[in-house]
């Protein structure tokens, strides 16, 4: 464990959550939380969780991405509030 | 996603990365009970070969290759292959999924056995995550608009 990089990829984690729960375009957002589910694969995987972060890594940044976009295909684009 | 578009790239791209992605899921599931990995995320890595195919081409594609009926019988088969060892070990005497008394109809020592037992329950996982993730993205994008074969 390196704690420098633990707080530098907490950070990045931090800043993705609040782009993605802030921008008004809900593919945009979608895009923003898979590099957040990423982010916190890799913190996961620096702490020595390799499964945790296996399983972050294919369900959140990869399937769970997907999922966003097929439902994002079928609404607006752009969030009313 | 649901309409063909015309991007020879990608489609290209797709094509190629397909099997490579289903070839590491098989990996994973293989070396899940003793690395990291295992039955949920090799099955999930399927299921992104075939979400990816769905993106890049159409869902028709998709259900060309795996048709809605297959993946209801791969869906059940998982289960029914999680919950067979589960009972055969029951049947020989056993706890459920206590694999060590597999050694009396297979081959192997207890250990051996044991790691064999755990690699079927990992491939029973792998079957039923994948089919339920393919079923849930296509029935996510097509609006659950897709039901029974159409062509």
């Amino acid at each position: 464990m390196i704690w420098q990089l633990d707080i530098l990829l907490l950070i990045i984690v931090v800043i993705c959550a609040l782009a993605a729960i802030s921008v008004k375009d809900l593919l945009s957002s979608a895009i923003l939380f898979g590099a957040y589910s990423f982010l916190l694969c890799l913190v996961w995987a620096e702490m020595g969780a390799v499964d945790v972060a296996f399983t972050e890594a294919t369900v959140g940044a990869g399937i769970s991405t997907a999922f966003f976009i097929g439902a994002i295909y079928h609404t607006s684009r752009r969030t009313k509030d | 996603m649901i309409r063909d578009f015309e991007g020879v790239i990608i489609k290209t791209v797709c094509r190629a990365l397909v099997p490579f992605i289903q070839l590491y899921g098989l990996y994973v599931i293989a070396h899940g009970h003793y690395s990291p990995g295992g039955g949920f995320q090799g099955g999930c890595i399927l299921a992104a070969s075939f979400i990816l195919m769905a993106l890049a081409y159409d869902i028709n594609e998709v259900k060309k290759r795996l048709s809605e009926k297959m993946n209801t019988i791969f869906c059940s088969l998982g289960v029914i292959i999680y919950a067979g060892i589960g009972i055969l070990c029951l049947i020989l005497g056993a706890n459920y999924l206590d694999y060590g008394i597999l050694h009396k109809i297979l081959p192997a020592d207890p250990a051996h056995a044991r790691s064999l037992g755990i690699l079927g329950v990992e491939i029973g996982v792998g079957f039923t995550v994948m089919a339920v993730m393919v079923s849930i993205f296509l029935n996510i994008a097509s609006g659950g608009e897709h039901e029974g074969e159409e062509n």
